[in-house]
């Protein structure tokens, strides 16, 4: 068997890595201490190297679990024969050392194209954003090398000392939890978006330990950070649709550790997205922007931590192992050296303008980066929550969901209407009159739909003013599109929908956000509907029914179904709506083989409206009969539908620019007017870009 | 922000962000404040709620323990098991509205949170469940591999989303 070989490959391959990623940091330091250009390149060639290194080592590691080699302790604990081939793949990532090489493997490509992209550029600034990539990806290599090695064999000490590997017959199986198509996909993107964090990170700590002048390195970093916040925003919502779909309480969001800790890096990396437009423009909040950066990555370790050390008890928490000191301690050491690094030079980081008024773009600003770490900072008070009391009262007191909903509601509303007003705000200062045209229109409709709504029954107050503030602003961002479109049309004679699109083009950063805006509107629709959740829990034998909201739920049979490598015990429900049948479903709970352990299959019908979600809960311990558990949870789709057109803005923002609309048509094509201006911006004062 | 003052016109305008600041940030401490007090339960051990007496018997409780082997009975509107920690136990009676985690079996690692009733059960509206059972204990001297879901989907117990 090669099995034997390639375990030692990866295990050499990250020995050599771990090498190389020492010498890259180690030369790198000499290198701009000594000013030595030939030094700068062979620790930029020592890094690429290790990033080659860990690729091979993790391809060894999928090769194990793809020939199923069970006498890897590794993947004798996370894959069995019988798994399918998708979740042999998918395990890679299923247990702390292989997640952790994983990691490593992320933070490697984007390693790698940094460095590849930026080979010829920035030769003053590149070598310090050399070093600090290289020492972030020591850090990972030391934890896969010596603290949670992938490649352990499993095996036996013989009395004369000598090791002998041992081949399980068989793997005991992926977690049935995480036996759903979403794994494969989740835990990729939510790693993509902690990771990516390292890359602004990077150059925000090399500019101020360089001292490199300007703005530049918000420029280099502005697609990087944008692909991690998207990446991010995936994950997490990939994972609520995980939990929704999988584990059968019937909500997508439980302010879980694990759940928070992926939150914590998203809300001050969406702060940092929108204040570094501050920098840019006004020469403003340079402290600050460094500091949201700093924080942002130091939250994404610290999340690590919390899921990897036990520190906070989760239901999905890796089992508690000394992982959790090494993150600790990179933590802490991180946190010095940008300490130190912002104390020494933080004369260099001196804001060139002052906030003139309390109604202006720059202020709109300021209070979403102050709401977004308020949330933040509530967030991880309530996470760490048990960990502060103990150490303050001796006793470990948690907060619940209620704290967490208490705090966060009212700022995500605030957050929702700045989401609304920010944009169409003048720098410097806003007049009266632009206040009236842009949100005249759409605070009318706005309260109207409000007006209209409370006397039908819609009478949660927060919820309420969700609905107001979403008719309110995707009003605005409507409106934006429809001006700027007409301006287009009009200078250019194109139709509206292709004016829409060259608006979008011409400045994909500003519209894309307007996009990526509108996904959170879509969002936060699909939030208000838990207000008006409904469930239902009822034995039932076969022929009976239950009445839950317009629905009725009928139990046709219940049978026995075997799967690939699982026992179904499934019911099979009709569904009629206002008495009309609509859709069968069918709610399962599996037995996995081999582990005995159950999962059990939610089946939702799912409309824009609302989702009725059916759960087998069982059987009754006295009757035998199966249980169905039945929700009625009112614009859930709606969450899904707006991360869609989320990722959709975010994508668009990242393309460049397309140049504005010239009228000098090709020869081909004669030019009805003989010569045309390029088109202006709709509002140039107002632009983001 | 950090610059200097350049007279009165700066300052006003200075004390305006102060105090729109405030207002936020104070309005969040409150309703934080007042989630905490409305949401928070104290962690003990099972040998510690056995010493707990008065009011500290009153408070919302969250204890963790292993799932008793063969001790899961499910009966109609509840379900009883036993929890041990370090050698104690403590009977429980689950009377949540929402099914019990598909991890929560023999030897489960749990956390059940509720209130203790007046002859020493515990009542508990929320079960927390981590699967030990099959991951550990494996005859396996090289590593201590054990884990269930790296990342975050949602929790198993119940929990009201926003």
């Amino acid at each position: 068997m090669y099995g034997a070989t390639v375990d030692l490959f990866g295990s050499y391959a990250l020995i050599l890595a771990l090498v190389c990623a020492s010498y890259a940091v180690a030369a790198g330091i000499a290198a701009i201490a000594g000013r030595k250009v030939l030094l700068t390149r062979s620790a930029y060639q020592a890094s690429l190297a290790a990033c080659v290194l860990i690729t091979l080592a993790t391809a060894s590691l999928v090769f194990l679990f793809l020939t199923d080699n069970f006498s890897v302790a590794y993947v004798a604990n996370h894959s069995s024969r019988d798994q399918h081939l998708f979740y042999k793949f998918a395990a890679l990532w299923s247990g702390q050392e292989g997640s952790l090489l994983f990691w490593s493997w992320l933070l490697a490509v984007y390693v790698f194209f940094v460095l590849w992209t930026n080979r010829n550029k920035h030769p003053e600034l590149m070598p310090y954003v050399g070093v600090v990539l290289a020492c972030v990806q020591l850090f990972f290599l030391i934890l896969n090398v010596f603290v949670a090695n992938p490649f352990q064999v499993l095996g036996t000490v013989a009395a004369d000392g000598s090791r002998q590997v041992v081949t399980q017959p068989d793997g005991r199986g992926l977690n049935p939890l995480l036996q759903y198509p979403e794994m494969v996909i989740h835990p990729p993107a939510l790693y993509l978006g902690y990771v990516g964090f390292t890359v602004p990170f990077a150059f925000a700590l090399a500019a101020l330990l360089g001292r490199y002048p300007g703005e530049k390195w918000i420029h280099i970093t502005r697609r990087w950070t944008m692909i991690a916040w998207g990446f991010q925003s995936l994950g997490i919502l990939l994972g609520a649709h995980w939990a929704y779909a999988v584990l059968g309480w019937g909500g997508y969001w439980g302010w879980d550790p694990v759940e928070n800790a992926s939150l914590l890096p998203w809300l001050t990396g969406t702060a940092f997205l929108h204040s570094v437009m501050m920098q840019e423009k006004r020469g403003m909040m340079k402290v600050w922007n460094v500091w949201l950066v700093f924080i942002t990555f130091l939250l994404c370790i610290l999340g690590t931590m919390l899921t990897r050390s036990g520190v906070v008890s989760s239901v999905h928490a890796f089992a508690q192992s000394d992982v959790g000191h090494w993150f600790l301690g990179f933590l802490l050491l991180t946190l010095v050296l940008c300490t130190w690094a912002y104390l020494k030079n933080r004369d260099y980081l001196k804001s060139e303008n002052q906030l003139d008024s309390l109604v202006s773009r720059e202020s709109s600003f300021l209070f979403n980066n102050l709401v977004l770490l308020a949330a933040c900072f509530a967030v991880l008070w309530g996470t760490l929550f048990p960990v502060i009391s103990e150490a303050v009262q001796g006793t470990k007191i948690s907060v619940g969901p209620p704290f967490f909903n208490k705090v966060t509601i009212p700022i995500g509303l605030f957050l929702l209407f700045l989401t609304g007003v920010g944009p169409l705000l003048a720098w410097r200062k806003t007049s009266l009159e632009s206040l009236r045209r842009n949100f005249g229109w759409p605070l009318a409709v706005g309260l109207l739909t409000g007006a209209v709504a409370y006397p039908l029954g819609l009478r949660d107050f927060y919820a309420l003013v969700c609905f107001v503030l979403s008719v309110f602003v995707a009003l605005t961002i409507v409106l934006e599109f429809v001006r700027g479109a007409r301006v287009i049309r009009a200078r250019t004679g194109m139709g509206f929908l292709r004016a829409v699109e060259h608006l979008t083009m011409r400045n994909t950063r500003r519209y894309g956000g307007y996009i990526v805006h509108f996904g959170i509107v879509l969002i936060f629709i699909g939030l208000a509907g838990a207000a008006f959740n409904q469930d239902k829990q009822m034995e039932m034998t076969p022929g009976t029914s239950m009445e839950l909201g317009r629905y009725t739920i009928l139990l046709q049979t219940f049978t026995q179904r075997p799967g690939p490598n699982y026992i179904a015990e499934r019911a099979t429900i009709e569904v009629l709506r206002d008495g009309k049948s609509v859709m069968l479903l069918y709610p399962e709970r599996r037995r996995y083989n081999p582990s005995g352990m159950t999962g059990t299959m939610v089946s939702i019908y799912s409309t824009l409206r609302e989702d009725l979600y059916v759960v087998y809960a069982g059987p009754s311990p006295e009757t035998g009969q199966p249980v169905i558990h039945a929700y009625v949870n009112p614009l859930v789709k709606w969450i899904w539908l707006g991360g869609v057109v989320l990722v959709l803005g975010t994508g668009i923002a990242l393309l460049p620019n397309r140049q504005p609309v010239l009228a000098l048509r090709t020869t081909a094509e004669p030019a009805r007017q003989p010569v045309l201006q390029p088109v202006p911006a709709a509002r140039p004062q107002d632009a983001h870009d | 922000m950090d610059g200097a003052p350049e007279g009165e016109a700066v300052k006003q305008r200075k004390g305006k962000f102060l105090l729109a600041g405030t207002v936020i940030l104070g309005t969040t401490a409150w309703l934080g404040w007042v989630g905490v007090t409305e949401s928070k339960t104290y962690y003990y051990t099972i040998a510690e709620l056995k010493t707990l007496s008065g009011a500290q018997a009153q408070r919302r409780l969250r204890v963790g323990g292993d799932v008793q082997p063969g001790s899961i009975e499910r009966l109609r509107g509840r379900v009883d098991f036993v929890l041990e920690q370090d050698g104690h136990t403590l009977p429980v009676s689950y009377v949540g509205q929402n099914p019990l985690p598909d991890t929560f079996v023999d030897r489960a690692q749990a956390l059940v949170e509720g209130r203790l009733a007046p002859d020493g059960r515990f009542l508990a509206d929320h079960v927390q469940a981590k699967c030990a059972s099959k991951y550990e204990a494996v005859p396996n001297p090289s590593t201590t591999t054990s884990s269930s879901v790296s990342s975050p989907a949602g929790s198993s117990s119940s929990g009201q989303p926003e």
